[in-house]
């Protein structure tokens, strides 16, 4: 670095250098070590891995405000408990997350204020509405259903901070699929208004959830890398494909019908095919124009700026404290 | 301090008495108080600790990973340090 001036051959020592590195390091990959924070690593896996971690944390904070839109109105107290629990945990998610991406050299603030600019992505499932009750069945049944799908080959992501992360993650997510199942079936044994709104849940969330996964294979940009990194074991379609296959099931125990008319059982495939999703809409909540993408981000600015007076107290306290010792 | 500056904390957790506090991740607090009570809410909400421990991340010393070699290889050729490199001849017994 500060001698690049003098001549020429040490930068050229350089680059053999960082390919031997380049070497080393795929090495370590192909045999299932871990890379910890300290480790040597190319600059791209780094990237992509921020890239990957924050999103991930960003979607567990934004996702806890469609969830959060019911817990004053639960039908009933142990729902209400249920709730908190399971919105407080998505918190926890975010925050082992945003932990997770630090070790990678990136400040908490910084991925902060990436989120609340609106620069920042996160995942499209969550600029959707809350409509009625059912759709918190709907959402842990689904939704955290096809986290579980995406999240469990994550628990053996190369990175170690990340994988440890997500062994926490998974260990909790169980408990949200099955209370939001649990709501689903009671809706369903329930009265006709009340299979109506489970049914007509399942109809509106079921092809966002499809979403959730991501471009199909086809489209997309970042998987062939991610894939010989370890980063990502499974492609989009491959876990999408999972998740129907396991999901069709349950729906024919709750009785709802899903709503695709393609949908069938393969024989040959041995999975179930289904109708074509429509990637416009994808798009289109991707790049912010979903049903509730402007008002998420507003409430998420809201909720930090309301905070402000308590981060400054702390700091304040803290401050006062650390002063009252060195003083002493 | 302002916010940039609230310090990161390492958390280790007791899960019984009996076990070692065993390292769970890590947290921003504003001061050691708090990073106990945001610990409590973050890392046991299941029953999963009888003790918290919170170490200032800055305080811990860490190991090179580009000094692996020079720290732990010297350990590895010296076999006789494990009780399988002896050879224990048949019938004798409590050894
Ligand atoms: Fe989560
Ligand atoms: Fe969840």
């Amino acid at each position: 670095m500060y001698t690049q001036g003098l001549d020429q051959k040490p930068e050229a020592e350089n680059q053999a250098d960082q390919a031997e590195k380049l070497k080393q390091f795929q090495a370590r990959i192909d045999a299932d070590e871990k890379i910890e924070p300290k480790d040597w690593m190319p600059a791209a896996y780094r990237k992509t891995l921020i890239r990957q971690i924050s999103q991930h944390a960003h979607s567990e904070i934004v996702g806890m405000l469609p969830e959060g839109n019911w817990i004053t109105r639960a039908p009933t107290l142990r729902r209400k408990a249920i709730l908190l629990a399971k919105v407080q945990d998505e918190a926890g998610h975010g925050l082992y997350l945003y932990s997770a991406a630090e070790t990678l050299g990136v400040s908490r603030d910084e991925l902060v204020d990436q989120l609340l600019s609106g620069k920042a992505k996160y995942s499209s499932i969550f600029n959707y509405p809350t409509l009625s009750w059912a759709d918190i069945g709907a959402i842990g049944w689904l939704v955290d259903g096809a986290a579980i799908m995406n999240q469990i080959p994550l628990c053996r992501c190369s990175y170690g901070p990340y994988a440890r992360a997500m062994v926490r993650v998974c260990k909790e997510e169980s408990f949200h699929q099955r209370q939001g199942f649990e709501i689903m079936l009671t809706l369903c044994r329930g009265t006709e208004e009340q299979r109506y709104m489970a049914q007509d849940a399942l109809n509106r969330w079921w092809w966002p959830s499809l979403m959730m996964f991501g471009p199909s294979d086809v489209d997309s940009k970042h998987s062939a890398q991610s894939m010989a990194w370890k980063i990502k074991r499974f492609s989009n379609d491959e876990l999408r494909q999972k998740f129907i296959d396991v999901t069709v099931p349950q729906a024919e125990h709750l009785g709802l019908k899903m709503p695709d008319p393609d949908l069938k059982w393969n024989e040959t495939r041995g999975h179930y095919d289904c109708g074509e999703i429509d990637w416009q809409e994808f798009h289109d909540v991707l790049k912010g124009n979903g049903p509730c993408n402007r008002e998420r981000l507003e409430a998420r600015n809201t909720a930090h700026d309301n905070g402000a007076w308590v981060r400054e107290a702390a700091v304040a306290y803290a401050n006062k404290h650390n002063s009252g010792r060195e003083a002493a | 301090m302002t916010k940039q500056d609230w310090p990161l904390y390492e958390i280790f957790i007791r899960s019984r008495s009996g076990l070692s506090h065993r390292h769970v991740g890590s947290l921003h607090a504003a001061d050691a108080q708090m990073a106990l009570d945001h610990a409590r809410d973050l890392y046991t909400r299941r029953g999963e600790g009888v003790s918290i421990w919170a170490v200032a991340s800055r305080d811990i010393v860490a190991s090179d990973p580009a000094e692996s070699a020079a720290l732990f290889e010297p350990a590895e050729d010296k076999i006789y340090r494990h009780p399988t490199f002896y050879e224990v001849p048949e019938g004798v017994e409590n050894l």
